[in-house]
């Protein structure tokens, strides 16, 4: 039967029918469906994992138990990720272990645009990747395959265009595999120094021989057309290359590290003009010249950006369309209508603070009129850096407070609060508490007390956490009481310690209600008061100041700061029917 | 569907429904046995960004997107994303477009204005999307307004392509967006 499928629904379809028992993950655009669809088969064990760092490591043992098992993450959580895996590169697994990795060319929901296959090279792990939804489901199960036969663990890497695109798939049963006997090898498994010099040498004649026996996987192939022109790609963008160089011969790479040299050279020695077309980085094209084979690559093509069939055709045919768009303002994206973080940002940026902030949909409180962020790094970066600031400036602390969601708070924004507690910073951090992990989507995390499958488990409480960490002044406020949270930041950063105020309200999308939204009525005098909120429901257009009642949620911050009691409501919501 | 294949770009802004209309057309299109491929925008851009989505129905599709001047068919849910799209029209394809204005945060802050007289930069037909949404129902179904025009306009076989949207929504909002779909099917 064949079914339109999500890239990452593929490749979790993929695991499924490769018999996979165990599967970590914690979400991260575009990663994240995978784990999700997983979840819906009752055969799996799957985890939203506190971090990426922790769902390698609970893969790393139930490989070693026996299981084939997939941990899943983007990009940047791979670095969360990078210390177990260049370990786990050395112990090598048991029941095969993939880890499915999510680049995002073009950064459409990232904080940079880096390239798994160079960690990879790095970690000395295999990288295969698919070119779509089809390719997906069966490159996962020749990962699990290649797993178990090289004794390495396997990196699939997707792209957001492979990830996010839906094709067609053939879809096949599962094929049940029993856990493979677990024998303790102290040798194999236990990183010292003795054992990890010996694996070292085991590790990079694995490298070798599978870059000798990828000249023959069928997943690198040759295709054969004119010979004036080859093209050597991968992923996504063989994609874009057939569509755009019909003609010419292809050499398609479904293992992008370790090379397979031979078939290479075969590849470019048979045509008059060689091109590697790869996105991001130049890995293919740098270690295809170091191998003396002659080709062009980044001559042509950037280092920056997702690919297109158009982008090939100038490329390389020096085609170019004259096509302009029209001038037209930008739509950046914004806070949602009744979004809970709009009062934390409209707060703190009319108390004129600097904002250490973090990765999640409330980044966007960079975003003007709120403009309310002074940097952004990394997951649970934000507390780190106000320690910083207070190191560097023993005043800062009066005028900046970090803020950090609960999700990125439990990923690894904890370590951060201890070290500012331990090392005396006099820092104030708002936990942003919308219940949910947002901007990927809506996942459970450990302070939601719901586990993937959404059975109820213990329910962390923030609260407590903080406390039990150190943190002598911590307390909740409703982020939709203007008044008290105002009071709340004062209160805090006047303090010469470490401060949490959680700020505890969820996230407007998960209000499964019929609005009838609110209307400004004939006592507005224009202050544009309201416009300050940033709200994407209030316009001021030629009619005045007037509501979208199209996306208006009733969150009634913009009641709070009306002075002239001018927004009223269109009689309140009412459950979806 | 006469034609052998079609590119089709569904714009609009993050939150109105762009992934359903692409997840009804691809269902349809799969049905009526064509290879189909979906290109969707998931995360950041969905937060009122604006969106676009990229549909392409045929014998033998290779990449997922669309390039600028080649799309069939623009279906827009908001006017202004029309226009910022317009150009990935090709020569005689046309726009179905909402005329409903959401104001970008530009405009909302005064940077910039929402451009006048976007209609007569269009090469297709406006639809009043929001109003008969609420005439269905609830202003959330505009997308299901649009489906019911986008089905007349392309000449698809309505009992099945509102079979699609139905299958791909809540059961407790069928009898909205049927609704809503029908008004849509007649304002054009």
């Amino acid at each position: 039967m064949k079914k339109l499928l999500l890239g990452d629904f593929a490749v979790a379809r993929g695991a499924w029918e490769a018999g996979v028992k165990v599967a970590a993950a914690y979400p991260g655009t575009p990663s994240t469906e995978i784990t999700e669809e997983l979840a819906r088969f009752p055969e799996v064990y799957s985890e939203w994992s506190p971090n990426e760092k922790v769902a390698l490591e609970v893969g790393i043992g139930s490989s070693i138990k026996g299981a084939r098992t997939i941990v899943s993450m983007k990009h940047v959580g791979l670095n969360v990720a990078c210390d177990p895996l260049f370990t786990a590169s050395y112990t090598g697994v048991n029941g095969g272990l993939v880890i499915a990795v999510a680049d995002d060319p073009s950064v459409f929901s990232s904080q940079n645009e880096q390239d798994t296959r160079l960690t990879a090279v790095s970690a000395k792990v295999p990288v295969i990747e698919p070119s779509d939804s089809a390719e997906a489901k069966e490159f996962t199960k020749f990962a699990f395959e290649l797993s178990e036969k090289y004794d390495t663990p396997v990196i699939l890497r997707v792209t957001t265009r492979v990830a996010h695109s839906q094709s067609l798939v053939e879809l096949d049963e599962r094929q049940e595999v029993p856990l493979r006997p677990y024998e303790k090898n102290i040798p194999k498994y236990v990183m010292m120094p003795a054992n990890a010099r010996v694996k070292h040498v085991v590790v990079e004649k694995r490298q070798a021989q599978l870059s000798e026996d990828a000249n023959g996987f069928a997943i690198n192939r040759i295709e054969e057309r004119d010979k004036k022109l080859g093209v050597i790609c991968s992923g996504g963008v063989y994609q874009y290359v057939r569509e755009a160089l019909p003609e010419a011969s292809v050499l398609k790479l479904g293992m992008v590290y370790p090379l397979p040299y031979k078939l290479i050279e075969k590849f470019a020695s048979s045509v008059e003009r060689c091109i590697v077309a790869e996105e991001l980085a130049s890995h293919i094209e740098t270690l295809v010249k170091a191998h003396g084979i002659k080709v062009e690559g980044k001559n042509l093509f950037p280092l920056e950006g997702e690919f297109s069939a158009k982008l090939i055709r100038e490329r390389v045919l020096g085609e170019k369309e004259e096509i302009a768009p029209e001038a037209v303002p930008a739509r950046p994206p914004v806070l949602c209508a009744g979004c809970p973080h709009r009062g934390v940002f409209y707060t703190l940026a009319k108390l004129k603070l600097n904002v250490l902030g973090d990765i999640g949909c409330y980044t966007l409180g960079a975003v003007p009129p709120l403009s309310s962020m002074d940097a952004v790094v990394c997951m649970g970066a934000s507390i780190g850096m106000a320690v910083g600031f207070d190191k560097a400036d023993p005043e800062a602390h009066k005028h900046s407070v970090a803020v950090i969601g609960d999700s990125t708070f439990i990923h690894s924004g904890i370590t951060g609060l201890i070290d500012a507690v331990y090392n005396k910073a006099k820092v104030t951090v708002i936990i942003l508490d919308n219940r949910t992990t947002g901007m990927t989507g809506h996942q459970n995390h450990p302070a939601t007390g719901k586990t993937i499958k959404n059975e109820p488990t213990y329910e962390l409480d923030l609260a407590e956490v903080c406390r039990a960490v150190g943190v002598p002044n911590v307390r909740t406020v409703d982020p939709g009481d203007l008044n008290a949270l105002e009071s709340a930041v004062r209160e805090e950063i006047a303090k010469e310690e470490v401060s949490v105020i959680i700020a505890k309200k969820p996230c407007a999308l998960l209000t499964k209600k019929l609005y009838k939204g609110f209307r400004v009525n004939d006592k507005c005098k224009k202050c544009k008061a309201c416009m300050k909120l940033g709200c994407p429901a209030i316009v001021n257009g030629k009619d005045g100041i007037t509501i979208d009642i199209s996306l208006c949620t009733e969150c009634g911050l913009c009641q709070g700061v009306c002075k002239f009691g001018a927004i009223e409501s269109n009689g309140g919501a009412e459950e979806k029917r | 569907m006469d034609k052998k294949s079609c590119d089709i770009l569904i714009v609009g802004v993050g939150g109105q429904g762009t992934l359903l209309a692409s997840r009804v057309l691809g269902k349809y299109a799969l049905d009526e046995g064509y290879d189909v491929k979906l290109s969707e925008v998931h995360g950041m851009a969905q937060r009122g960004g604006s969106v676009m989505t990229y549909v392409r129905i045929g014998e033998n599709i290779a990449s997922p997107i669309i390039d600028e001047g080649r799309a069939d068919l623009i279906l827009a849910f908001e006017k202004l994303e029309a226009l910022r799209y317009a150009h990935y029209l090709k020569k005689g394809g046309h726009i179905l477009y909402s005329t409903q204005e959401i104001m970008p945060m530009p405009v909302v802050t005064g940077a910039a204005e929402y451009p006048q007289g976007i209609e007569k930069k269009l090469a297709g037909v406006g639809i009043d999307a929001l109003s008969l949404a609420l005439e269905a129902g609830n202003a959330k179904a505009a997308n299901s307004v649009m489906l019911g025009a986008l089905c007349k306009d392309m000449g698809f076989d309505r009992e099945k392509f509102e079979g699609a949207l139905l299958s791909c929504i809540p059961q407790k909002t069928v009898e909205m967006n049927r609704k809503a779909f029908e008004l849509g099917y007649n304002a054009l």
